[in-house]
């Protein structure tokens, strides 16, 4: 039997040396969410993203995809890894393959997939980010928000369940931020199921089906964005609402 | 007898020993880059115990002086080891081994200074960590490295020389035996030095142009 969440955390703690980064979370995401998280900076939020997919491993608690356990799981995590995609504030596009080659790279070495079909399947995630006339284009040769729309075709060419943003448009500018956030609504919409590490109240207050306020490696409060944002109940939650706000 | 008759008689001879030092060199730079290599992998990535074997290989190679290893070599541990090997096979041997270690700590700086979102990245798509040295780390820091490496080749062009010291029927020995076969010194040196200068060049050239087929538009170094 599946359980009605595709993600769930449960009760994660982390410590670097002895700064605890991530004090005990627990939520559930089903299908479709799209969870964002916001907070002071050094609160966590990004480790608890690396916590998911392992690429940070939690000292303690429990990740579950759709039921599979993804902590301690050993050597299979890169399974999971193909499950659970992720985009970075930095892209980190593969400086040495151009835009489609970035995109083809993982279903061709870690899906087996045909090179023709995976060239194929390549060019139509370039066209959902409306970067196919930049396939044959290197990393270098690409504005922010272009790299940050290919790595967003990467992470879709491996039919992931779930997409984790790392902060994806901090490194930005507004104009360029825009059109990134076009492409993650238009997947929030088609049904993709996300977590956001941002700090676009706009985005969160169009999309998201839950925000979550997260500080000193806790969650202080979670909800809808109306009630998040307009109402919340907690003093850190408002305080920071209305730091934000003031931009 | 002028120069020009010795240099008739003598001159395939001496042009024969560039087939045996180009061979030499060749041998040497594949067996540097096959053995650098996966030392510097371990040096990065390898357990302790990996990263102190990868250390001490390449403190020893280093820290002797070419003709201590020759001679410890050709006349110590391959024949304790009870290893016949001609003069030509230990002295490729040695250039490799001595290559390998400088190789890798090429090697182990250009696969350090790409930037470790790379690796994430390739994770995060699946990968297995080797799988993403592989297909990511590798590709790049090649790349990276080949104006570093391309030290290498006139590196050990010259110093292939000291194989004289064993006999190895290089340049420099036949050089010197028809040297002392016509008195004649001058000229011959020159015809020597002058073979090595070109060899040189043409090799350099070669990896300019390997340099040039692999460059990436904003990435690594442009050819000089």
């Amino acid at each position: 039997m599946t359980s009605e969440y595709i993600l769930r955390i449960v009760d994660l703690h982390k410590n670097f040396g002895d700064r605890e980064v991530l004090h005990g979370i627990s939520f559930n995401v089903k299908k479709g969410e799209t969870i964002v998280f916001i907070g002071p900076s050094g609160t966590g939020k990004s480790t608890l993203l690396r916590c998911i997919n392992q690429l940070t491993e939690p000292d303690k608690g429990h990740v579950f995809i759709d039921d599979d356990e993804v902590t301690g799981c050993g050597y299979r995590i890169s399974e999971y890894r193909q499950r659970i995609g992720m985009v970075f504030q930095n892209f980190n596009l593969f400086d040495h393959l151009t835009a489609v080659q970035n995109v083809e790279i993982a279903p061709i070495r870690v899906r087996k997939m045909k090179p023709a079909e995976a060239r194929k399947k390549a060019m139509e995630e370039l066209r959902r980010v409306g970067m196919q006339d930049w396939a044959d284009h290197y990393p270098s040769e690409l504005s922010g928000g272009q790299a940050q729309r290919v790595s967003i075709a990467r992470s879709l060419a491996m039919d992931p369940e779930v997409i984790l943003f790392d902060e994806p448009t901090s490194a930005l500018d507004p104009e360029l931020t825009r059109e990134v956030l076009e492409v993650m609504k238009d997947l929030a919409r088609s049904g993709m199921t996300m977590l956001v590490v941002t700090h676009e109240m706009g985005f969160a207050r169009s999309v998201a089906t839950e925000v979550v306020f997260m500080e000193g490696g806790q969650i202080v409060e979670q909800g809808p964005p109306a009630e998040i944002m307009k109402n919340p109940k907690h003093p850190r939650t408002r305080e920071f609402i209305g730091k934000i706000a003031e931009h | 007898m002028d120069i020009l008759t010795i240099l008739a008689q003598w001159g395939p001879y001496l042009l024969g020993g560039i087939v045996v030092t180009v061979g030499l060199v060749a041998s040497a730079l594949v067996i540097g880059f096959v053995l650098g290599l996966p030392i510097a992998l371990g040096q990065v990535y390898g357990s302790r115990i990996l990263r102190t074997i990868a250390a001490v290989y390449v403190w020893f190679f280093r820290g002797l002086p070419i003709l201590v290893l020759l001679f410890l070599f050709y006349f110590g541990i391959f024949p304790v080891l009870g290893l016949d090997f001609p003069a030509f096979v230990v002295g490729a041997v040695v250039l490799g081994l001595r290559g390998a270690a400088y190789q890798s700590q090429i090697f182990r700086g250009s696969i350090q200074s790409i930037a470790e979102g790379q690796m994430t990245a390739a994770l995060s798509l699946g990968m297995t960590p080797w799988m993403a040295v592989k297909t990511v780390i590798l590709p790049q820091a090649l790349r990276i490295s080949l104006p570093g490496w391309s030290n290498e080749y006139p590196e050990i062009l010259t110093d292939s020389a000291v194989c004289y010291a064993i006999g190895v029927m290089e340049l420099l020995t036949r050089t010197s035996q028809i040297v002392s076969q016509t008195y004649v010194t001058m000229p011959i040196y020159i015809a020597c030095a002058g073979i090595f200068i070109l060899l040189n060049y043409a090799g350099m050239q070669v990896i300019y142009k390997v340099e040039e087929k692999f460059a990436i538009p904003g990435f690594g170094v442009k050819a000089g």
